[in-house]
């Protein structure tokens, strides 16, 4: 316990304010590279799952890839970019290696967001006299938006929890202090660190799940039950309207 | 009136849905098309606001061809009441009335004085406006659906299965206010049923369809019972069984019984 | 390709090392998930609070998870007890939600049934429940699996030796194919993990097939 009490110290020491390297300067740093990322890794993966959902089209293709890219181990990717692009690139390196973390659950996302709606739904849109367009805007994109969110949520949190592993090839955010600080023991910087990382995460996770509340259709959500994000529920709502 | 010319559907597949049917809608009737799932008829129906083309042969409104509208213009121009209403789960009620005039450009105000105004036509509370389609029931929901469908008070209204996914009693209930409204507007209506009941209570001109949407007998509701065509209108209408021939009662001739028996009413003197 | 063959002996411990490392989260993650992803089902009062923490407990990095533990349960930061402790937290995490939508997912029909027909409340959960429930649980676990083989690799940070060691060497050393040989065996683990995974359920739920594509949407989020 005494070494929560050093790491409270640590965080409360206004030297860790004001210096170089500052608790403030390795969160913002660690928020920048994850906005960076994340936007990046929408403008792909939510256009692409919006089309594979839309047609149908490369729907396995689409499953296997994100199954497969759980399994690959970001922190290798990382180093193997940082190796490959060469260190004065490692920022670079960083970046895609993210991106690549965060494309699958944006895909799935988006994907299950447009597959789940009733198919009935879009063809009286249609027979209303709705162009593609339309449909699009004002029936698809507004019912798809909570899992879009949903998906948005997963990825923000993986990278929020990935991005501190970038402090090895010497870029900032809030691994930094822990990476530093193991090989020295100075366990007052890594749990401080470590508890910032955390508190960061969970606000995260909260402004996540306020935004999916706000998203959700309001008919939508009277009708399927407390939390429409998970999917599950979500399934079962749209079952139940059958 | 619309007017079907030799029109055919091929899917993808080989599988062919319509086959060479010929057909003319009157303007101001309520013309059923009425046959067994996969019979065709849907996809008949479904020409008309072209959400599907024919392989072959044309479809005219008034004498137009629709090959040269713009299907989306058309579709604006007729109203469409599907099945388990179709309405737009994230919309209000007033706003899925109003979907129509709105996407017209007419203003909001206005689209929705007019929805307010339809929902007393269809006979819907206006406490209603704002609740979500599925804080509704489904008889509601179907309501919403025909006013929707009247929205910009279109010449002709396509009917596909409307009133399949209400409880029976709840269906009689519609299918008599249908009649009521039709008797008001006087609409140029095709509506599609598997329901031979349905068929026989709305129609003023009944088309019985086989596989390939092949006409096997046309006429009104009396024609098809007093002189089924073939032995298969005279099944597919249950022409020898239940209610379909009465008889007066042997015990007593003021009683009318089916062909079982059973007593069905009594004849006024 | 040369260093793999100069290295034979390394790569071969190492992945015994992560196949030790990653198989007490999967299966004590998925035990322990059963009980308590089971009264989160069960008792709706609970489900709000038990689902939350779950979740908060998945949201936590596992960098700053590793560093967290030690001073909490009193272990050192570098034992191999850190990581497997961290794992198994991160796969309850994702298990106990499966586990309760698998519960779910069962037919209310089908238990009404088994109570009428004359099952105990055990001989019920065994019997009925948790076959039904199983290839939600099993979707579940292939994601417990998955993730705990990729996130062993982290562990290196913190000094436990896994194939993620073969990413700091090979960086350090400049050594390109030392990091692919790590991400190629990384990736060869958790596809034979998967494997044997979808072997069992097979030949514990051989009717589960028929259920295959109500599956297939599970797993793509």
């Amino acid at each position: 316990m005494e070494l929560f009490v050093d790491a409270w110290l640590w965080l409360t020491n206004p030297e860790n304010y004001t210096s170089e390297g500052s608790v403030i300067q390795r969160s913002l740093e660690h928020l920048a590279y994850t906005s960076i990322v994340v936007v990046l890794a929408a403008a792909i993966a939510i256009p692409l799952g919006f089309f594979i959902g839309h047609t149908g089209r490369g729907r396995r293709w689409a499953v296997g890839v994100a199954g497969a890219a759980r399994a690959l181990p970001t922190f290798g990717l990382l180093l193997y970019l940082v190796l490959l692009l060469g260190v004065e690139r490692r920022a670079i390196a960083a970046v895609i290696a993210l991106v690549l973390l965060a494309i699958p659950p944006l895909l799935a996302g988006a994907y299950t967001g447009v597959d789940q709606i009733d198919r009935r739904t879009l063809d009286a849109a249609r027979a209303q006299g709705m162009t593609g367009g339309q449909v699009l805007w004002r029936v698809e994109i507004p019912l798809a938006l909570p899992l879009i969110v949903g998906g948005l949520r997963s990825a923000v949190l993986q990278v929020v929890a990935t991005v501190t592993l970038i402090a090895y090839v010497g870029l900032g955010g809030l691994g930094y202090d822990i990476i530093q600080g193991i090989p020295l023991r100075h366990f007052d910087q890594m749990i401080g660190s470590a508890l910032v990382i955390v508190l960061l995460a969970l606000l995260l996770d909260a402004l996540f799940a306020a935004m999916t509340r706000v998203v959700t259709p309001k008919g939508v959500r009277s009708a399927g039950g407390e939390d429409i994000r998970a999917r599950e529920g979500s399934r079962r709502a749209l079952t139940r309207a059958r | 009136m619309i007017e079907f010319r030799h029109v055919s559907k091929d899917y993808p597949g080989g599988a062919r849905a319509v086959s060479d049917f010929s057909l003319t809608v009157p303007t101001g009737t309520l013309t059923v098309l009425v046959g067994s799932s996969g019979c065709g008829k849907t996809t008949l129906l479904r020409m008309v606001n072209r959400m599907v083309e024919p392989t072959s042969g044309e479809v005219l409104i008034d004498g137009q061809h629709l090959s040269e509208r713009d299907p989306v213009e058309l579709r604006r121009s007729i109203g469409y009441v599907m099945q388990s209403g179709g309405l737009l789960p994230h919309k209000t009620v007033i706003d899925n009335i109003a979907t129509v005039s709105r996407l017209c450009g007419v203003s909001k105000t206005e689209s929705h004085d007019r929805a307010r105004e339809l929902m007393g036509v269809v006979g819907l509370d206006s406490d209603l406006a704002t609740r979500y389609p599925q804080q509704l029931s489904g008889g509601q929901q179907q309501r919403v659906g025909v006013a929707r469908a009247l929205a910009m008070d279109p010449n002709i209204l396509l009917m596909d299965e409307p009133f399949g996914a209400v409880d029976p009693v709840v269906r009689r209930e519609l299918q008599r206010e249908l009649l009521d409204l039709q008797a008001r507007l006087n609409k140029t209506v095709v509506f599609v049923t598997h329901d031979v009941d349905e068929a026989f209570l709305v129609a003023d001109e009944m088309v019985i369809l086989r596989e390939g949407a092949e006409i096997v007998q046309q006429g009104t509701a009396e024609d098809i019972i007093t002189a089924p065509a073939d032995n298969f209108v005279a099944s597919f209408i249950g022409a020898a069984q239940g209610n379909r021939v009465l008889h007066r009662s042997s015990k007593d001739p003021a009683v009318v019984v089916d062909s079982d028996g059973r007593i069905q009413g009594r004849l006024e003197a | 390709m040369q260093w793999v063959g100069n290295n034979l002996g390394l790569v071969a411990e190492l992945t015994l090392a992560h196949i030790a490392l990653s198989i007490p989260p999967i299966v004590l993650g998925g035990l322990l998930s059963i009980p308590i992803g089971w009264l989160a089902f069960r008792f709706p009062t609970w489900r709000g609070s038990v689902l939350g923490v779950v979740g908060v407990l998945y949201t936590i990095p596992s960098l700053a998870l590793f560093v967290l533990l030690p001073p909490l349960f009193g272990f050192p930061i570098l034992s191999e007890l850190n990581v497997i402790v961290a794992l198994v937290i991160y796969a309850v995490a994702i298990m106990v939600r499966s586990v309760s939508d698998g519960f779910a997912s069962i037919d209310a029909g089908s238990l009404r049934a088994a109570t009428a027909v004359g099952y105990g409340p055990w001989q019920r959960f065994f019997q009925v429940e948790l076959p039904l429930a199983g290839p939600v649980l099993l979707a579940g676990l292939r994601v417990v699996s998955v993730s705990t083989v990729s996130l062993v690799t982290v562990g290196v940070l913190v000094g436990v030796k896994s194939l993620g060691y073969l990413f700091t060497d090979g960086f350090q050393r400049r050594i390109e194919a030392e990091i692919v040989t790590g991400i190629v065996m990384t990736l060869v683990v958790a596809l034979i993990f998967d494997v044997l995974l979808l072997a069992l359920g097979r030949a514990l739920m051989p009717w589960s097939l028929l259920a295959k594509s109500r599956l297939r949407a599970n797993e793509a989020v």
